[in-house]
């Protein structure tokens, strides 16, 4: 086998996520979350992990997805990014993959808007897609802040 | 290099550095007081250290610089120079040298390529005796000064004294010799005699001359017989004091063993009572104090809730001691703004030189504390306003004399705790500000408009000049006048949570003062509950805390055309409602409160007053304030982030922002309540006043306070709607009513009325009037100016639409009745439905 990496995998929305297993720093279980009013929409609140202020990015709202049901809980990957840490909110957590780099492919044409420039690409697993995430661009505000704001 | 070698120049640049930084101080010092023997020993000193240690380390070019700058310091020390402003600027170019050299050897290892041989030169130039020094001295000059006053003439001293000259060696012979004896391990006041016997007094060996001091003092030896000893050692005697004392009887051996061991407790000890800790450990002991700070808050909480004896008592101890650790680790990061002002009198002195001004520099409050990274923070500013302020606050010493001022300037530099926060204020006595040309330069660089500067009072053009782009310097120097600066500062300081306010009087000075915190990262903070989620609002905005009970809510709080306002002690407060800010819920009642009452935060926001209403009001904490991560910076109403006591986070409110989003610090509002302190302060009932040109150049006014806004429209812009002229203005039909035409005769009305407006003529000037809430505009002549008067000498109207004549700026004015105005022009109005709704408005 050529080159391999790890990921970390989740779902959203029944879609096959993954991130560099590296840029990860831990997983955790739902935790208690304080809204931050005014802030864009896909900043769900901040979290106290462990006496340190990490904020929650909601993944469904970065991916444009459609919003997660009432009731349901996030479960927080916790990633390292540029800024400290920052926790992404997902449905679901997967194994971690091992892939290899040929089952690579960048993301098809037809994909467009904003969302492009997260989805890195896709590695094909046998039995589906996984989507591989852009950690820094998922969480940063800038691109997305001024239409999620708007769209509110 | 190796490691060990690392590690000592480390020390030496942290030393030299500090030590360099004293040296401007002392040589600005010195410069006004050349007579100030123990400054110039103590500049002496530090050169001497530097030398002595780049020597032994082996930066030659380093050690050569310092060596010609000791050289020419040992004339002045022992009296052969005396020190001039040349000389100054030389020692001052050697200081900026070696620290050049410094940061080289810091940043590679080396002490660079150049060797600055012009600055040496200069350096051994100097140390030919011009006119005015001690010339003609002989060599053998005094170190230390003679007992009583230092006489003015160095010259006249040396002639007709010389007995002194070889007494001053001798050891103290005071009480207080203690001191002095221990200072004597250093190698520069070791006794002259010895120093001019080997001409170069750096490779005299340091533990000399000490041990003298301390048998004196035990009594055990007479301050003679350690003369005759020195004097012994002085013939070439090679053996210690202590053995010529005992050799000669004058001691026991056991008092010069005791005396030995004194001397080295004392030099183990001193060095001892300070230890250098790197910062970033006082930065992580402060994190964790941070934490522990969080631990015991939860704890608390805890133990409040459980009844349990023991741990009640347990969690009250911890409080204690938690709260006492955090004051001291506090204090460890204090450091008195002295540090960062040292560095003036030398900026003082060079940019005053560079202007050609004569500057004194005075400082009070020197030792006010401030954490370590506020005092970082607000260097930068504070130099830029000193430069600033000897740049362009003080005059030319001609022009202080020809003003009847001093010819020297004073800039005076305070430093004061007031509030929980520290004020700093930097003062001049120079020109002051221009508030016309201030006015003038904001139009021509177009930062205002020129209906706002009209409209802005002292104050708000004074605060102008920290506007980016902004210098109303008439030339531009190499120190300020570029227009960078005044807004960096303000922008530096509001970063940091601090303000700045300017006060001016022309031709009497300016003041600059500057509000900072004490400390960014543990605060006392107002926890309150809003929409179920606690915010923390920082203690130093707040003012007081008011409840409305339900039954007073709807009294207590009133509607200023829909802004809610609360009369406080008589003066109207305005609201705003957090929930409603923070967009928590979109249909939130001022009494959602189950009980009905309104709890009121009143804050303070730059120099403003409003009130909060919030859910509920917690308690008072202190919080650790975390930063907000860039994802959220651009949420201006939150300053940061805390942990609670039950762990969840909470957001701490940035007051300013929030004031800002409410637009309660808006110019509207400050203009208002500009208007209403000036008022106030003149103790009289003025009012404000926009004068304008009416029908047959009559001169006419309205209060200001019913006017919204000015504007000016292109006739092209004005439409005709039946005969009414009409505008669009901000997405609306602004009915125009033009003056001329409501106050003609009425048999000429109808006729003017029906004209179109001609295209030939300019733009026409509206008064945007806000009567009963609706806007309409009034089309004047001429718009003349506006002032402030009492208006008090009235006479009866003597036409219509006029409510009555008054004297305002000594002439007569007609003051124009707004409902008048629009009922005649709505009576003449030919469209129906707009005559009625304006008929009712106007009724």
């Amino acid at each position: 086998m050529a080159n391999t990496s790890q990921f970390c995998t989740f779902y959203l929305d029944k879609l096959l996520f993954g991130v560099e297993l590296k840029g990860v720093q831990e997983v955790i279980r739902s935790l208690d979350m304080t809204k931050v009013p005014l802030a864009p929409g896909v900043v769900s609140g901040l979290i106290n992990l462990r006496g340190q202020i990490v904020t929650a990015v909601d993944l469904r709202r970065r991916l444009e997805l459609e919003p997660r049901t009432a009731g349901m809980l996030a479960m927080n990957v916790v990633v390292r990014s540029d800024d400290g840490a920052v926790s992404l909110l997902v449905d679901e957590i997967g194994d971690v993959v091992e892939v290899a780099e040929d089952t690579f492919e960048p993301p098809p044409e037809t994909l467009r808007g904003s969302v492009r420039t997260i989805i890195l690409g896709v590695h094909k697993l046998n039995d589906r897609l996984m989507h591989v995430l852009d950690i820094e661009k998922a969480c940063q505000m800038t691109d997305v802040a001024e239409t999620a704001a708007a769209g509110r | 290099m190796n490691e060990g070698d690392s590690e000592i120049v480390k020390d030496f640049l942290v030393e030299s550095y500090e030590n360099l930084d004293r040296l401007d101080r002392d040589l600005v010092g010195l410069e006004k007081n050349p007579k100030d023997k123990e400054a110039l020993a103590g500049v002496f000193r530090t050169i001497h250290t530097i030398k002595g240690t780049c020597g032994f380390l082996g930066f030659n070019k380093l050690e050569k610089v310092a060596h010609v700058g000791e050289n020419l310091l040992t004339r002045l020390r022992d009296g052969q120079l005396t020190l001039n402003p040349e000389r100054t600027t030389a020692l001052l170019g050697m200081v900026d040298a070696v620290r050049q050299m410094l940061k080289e050897i810091q940043s590679t290892g080396q002490d660079g390529e150049v060797d600055y041989p012009d600055l040496r030169e200069r350096l051994t130039r100097l140390q030919t005796p011009a006119a005015g020094d001690a010339g003609s001295a002989p060599a053998a000059a005094v170190l230390l000064p003679p007992p009583g006053p230092v006489e003015s003439k160095l010259e006249s001293r040396l002639e007709s004294k010389p007995a002194e000259k070889l007494e001053t060696p001798a050891p103290p012979q005071e009480k207080d010799s203690v001191p002095a004896a221990v200072e004597a391990a250093l190698p520069q006041v070791v006794p002259a005699a010895e120093s001019r016997k080997k001409g170069d007094d750096s490779k005299r060996k340091p533990t000399r001359g000490k041990i003298g001091g301390v048998l004196v003092d035990s009594g055990a030896v007479k301050a003679e017989d350690i003369s005759l000893a020195l004097q012994e050692q002085e013939k070439g005697d090679a053996r210690r004091i202590g053995e010529i004392l005992v050799g000669s009887g004058a001691a026991k051996h056991d008092d010069i063993l005791a005396a030995q061991q004194v001397l080295d407790a004392k030099l183990r000890d001193t060095p001892q009572e300070t230890i250098r800790v790197g910062i970033n450990v006082l930065d992580k002991l402060m994190t964790l104090v941070g934490e522990l700070v969080l631990a015991r808050n939860q704890l608390l909480q805890i133990s409040n809730t459980v009844e349990d004896a023991s741990l009640q008592a347990v969690s009250q101890r911890m409080n204690l001691i938690a709260t006492e650790l955090q004051g001291e680790v506090m204090k460890t990061r204090m450091q008195p703004i002295g540090n960062i002002w040292g560095q003036f009198p030398r900026t003082v002195r060079d940019v005053a030189l560079g202007c050609g001004k004569e500057v004194n520099i005075e400082m009070e409050g020197k030792e006010t504390e401030l954490d370590k990274t506020i005092i970082e923070a607000i260097k930068d500013p504070l130099t830029h306003l000193v430069r600033n302020s000897v740049d362009h606050g003080i005059e030319l010493p001609e022009d202080r004399a020809k003003a009847g001022k001093d010819r020297t300037g004073r800039l005076i530099l305070r430093a004061f705790h007031e509030g929980g926060q520290v004020n700093i204020e930097i003062t001049d006595d120079g020109a002051g500000l221009n508030v016309d040309r201030i006015r003038k330069k904001a139009l021509e660089r177009a930062v205002i408009t020129s209906e706002q500067a009209a409209r802005m009072s002292e104050r708000e053009i004074f605060n102008l000049i920290f506007l980016p782009g902004f210098s109303t310097a008439e030339k531009v120097t190499n120190v300020s006048g570029r227009g960078v600066g005044m807004d960096v500062v303000k922008t530096n300081v509001e970063k940091i949570g601090g303000t700045v306010d300017v006060q001016s009087a022309l031709g009497k000075g300016t003041t600059v003062r500057v509000k900072i915190p004490l400390t960014l990262a543990i605060i006392p903070a107002l926890v309150v509950t809003c929409g179920g989620d606690r915010y923390a609002i920082p203690q130093v905005s707040l003012l007081e805390l008011v409840r409305l009970e339900a039954d007073e809510v709807a009294k207590g709080i009133e509607l200023v055309h829909g802004a809610p306002v609360h009369r406080l002690r008589g003066r109207l407060l305005p609201l705003i409602y957090l929930s409603r800010e923070l967009k928590l819920a979109a249909d939130v009642r001022p009494a959602a409160e189950t009980d009905g009452a309104v709890n009121i935060v009143v804050l303070q926001a730059d120099d403003r007053q409003f009130g909060l209403a919030v859910d509920q009001i917690n308690d008072t904490e202190e919080i650790v304030v975390k930063p907000l991560r860039k994802q959220l910076k651009t949420v201006k109403t939150f300053a940061g982030s805390s942990i609670m006591g039950d762990g969840k986070v909470a957001l701490i409110l940035d007051v300013l922002g929030l004031a800002q989003r409410a637009s309660v610090v808006s110019e509207t509002r400050d203009r208002a309540l500009t208007a209403k302190a000036t008022e106030s302060a003149a103790k009289t009932d003025k009012q404000t006043f926009l004068l304008f040109a009416g029908p047959g150049d009559s001169r006419m006014a309205i209060p200001l306070s019913a006017l919204a806004r000015l504007e000016e429209f292109p006739v092209a812009q004005v439409e005709m709607s039946g005969s009414q002229w009409v505008t669009q203005y901000r997405g609306q039909i602004l009915t125009l009513i033009r003056l001329n035409v409501v106050m003609e005769e009425r048999r000429n009305r109808l006729r003017a009325l029906q004209a179109p407006p001609t295209a030939d003529s300019g733009p026409i000037q509206v008064l945007v009037l806000q009567h009963e809430g609706r806007s309409f505009g009034l089309v004047v002549d001429k718009i003349l100016d506006i002032v402030e008067d009492r208006a008090d000498v009235k006479s009866a109207a003597t036409r219509a639409s006029v409510l009555y004549s008054v004297l305002i700026g000594d002439r007569v004015t007609e003051l124009l009745d707004i409902p008048a105005i629009l009922r005649g022009a709505d009576l003449n109005a030919t469209q129906p439905g707009l005559a009625a709704r304006s008929a009712e408005v106007a009724n």
